[in-house]
């Protein structure tokens, strides 16, 4: 049987003092899952991470650290499928523009998409003239 | 975030006092890193045994702490990575980069022994 359909809509301000609520966020959604799923703590952590670095690249890299910007985050699991979304309403990057294998080691940037993708299935960044979204998914079982 | 700051045998440890090493607070690590090597320090530890949570940002300003350590002709190493910040190591590979050791005194005894 398929999960319920669980739906978080959260907006915070485009601070990076607020990483750590969108994580904990994240950590705490993952163990309400593993009651139901019996997943482990390795999806806390991961979508602990995945949040966190998803909306430090929209804090930084689309709204330019303005901090009077918001973040609007949503986050949906439905048929044991994730699916988070990030919004900004900055310029935008290509990501099919980065490169999909590792980081060079010694290069101090560049990781966190790469992180997003190692821990998600899918990963899509669209580019609208209302807004970019950030959409990653990831099956549950 | 707190850094606390000691010297033990010729070696500068950073002891990191946040649960989290994200883009919040990493920019602090990053130039708390680039001034002591800048001035001179040539054996930095940090130690982030209170680090139970790390990002790209995190993992980032430790990369740059290496190469500003490498820019001085010094050495930088890790101790008390928790599992979460292991795994995230682990992940981007930087395990391969980095001297890392289970405990502050570990690190102590490497640094002696060169």
């Amino acid at each position: 049987m398929g999960n319920k359909l669980i739906e978080l809509d959260i907006r915070v301000p485009n601070q990076t003092r607020y990483l750590g609520l969108i994580g904990r966020i994240g950590k705490e959604l993952a163990r309400e899952l593993s009651r139901e799923n019996g997943e482990s703590e390795t999806l806390a952590q991961h979508l602990n991470v995945v949040l966190t670095e998803a909306m430090s690249n929209a804090i930084r890299h689309a709204h330019e650290g303005d901090p009077d910007k918001t973040v609007h985050i949503s986050i949906s699991i439905a048929d044991d499928e994730l699916r988070i979304r990030v919004y900004d309403h900055g310029q935008g990057f290509d990501l099919s523009s980065l490169p999909e294998g590792e980081p060079q080691e010694l290069e101090a940037g560049g990781r966190g998409i790469y992180i997003i993708r190692c821990l998600m299935d899918t990963v899509v960044y669209r580019r609208s003239k209302e807004y970019n979204v950030l959409e990653m998914w990831k099956k549950l079982r | 975030m707190t850094i606390t700051v000691t010297e033990r045998n010729g070696v500068t440890i950073l002891s990191l006092g946040s649960e989290r090493l994200d883009a919040h607070n990493s920019e602090m690590v990053k130039d708390e890193l680039k001034r002591r090597f800048a001035a001179g320090a040539k054996k930095v530890l940090v130690d982030l045994g209170a680090v139970s949570f790390i990002d790209s940002s995190g993992l980032g300003a430790l990369v740059s702490g290496f190469k500003s350590a490498m820019a001085g002709k010094g050495r930088l190493s890790l101790s008390g990575l928790q599992a979460q910040v292991h795994s995230m190591f682990e992940l981007t590979r930087l395990n391969r980069v980095f001297d890392v050791f289970p405990t502050v005194e570990e690190a102590l005894s490497s640094f002696a022994e060169r």
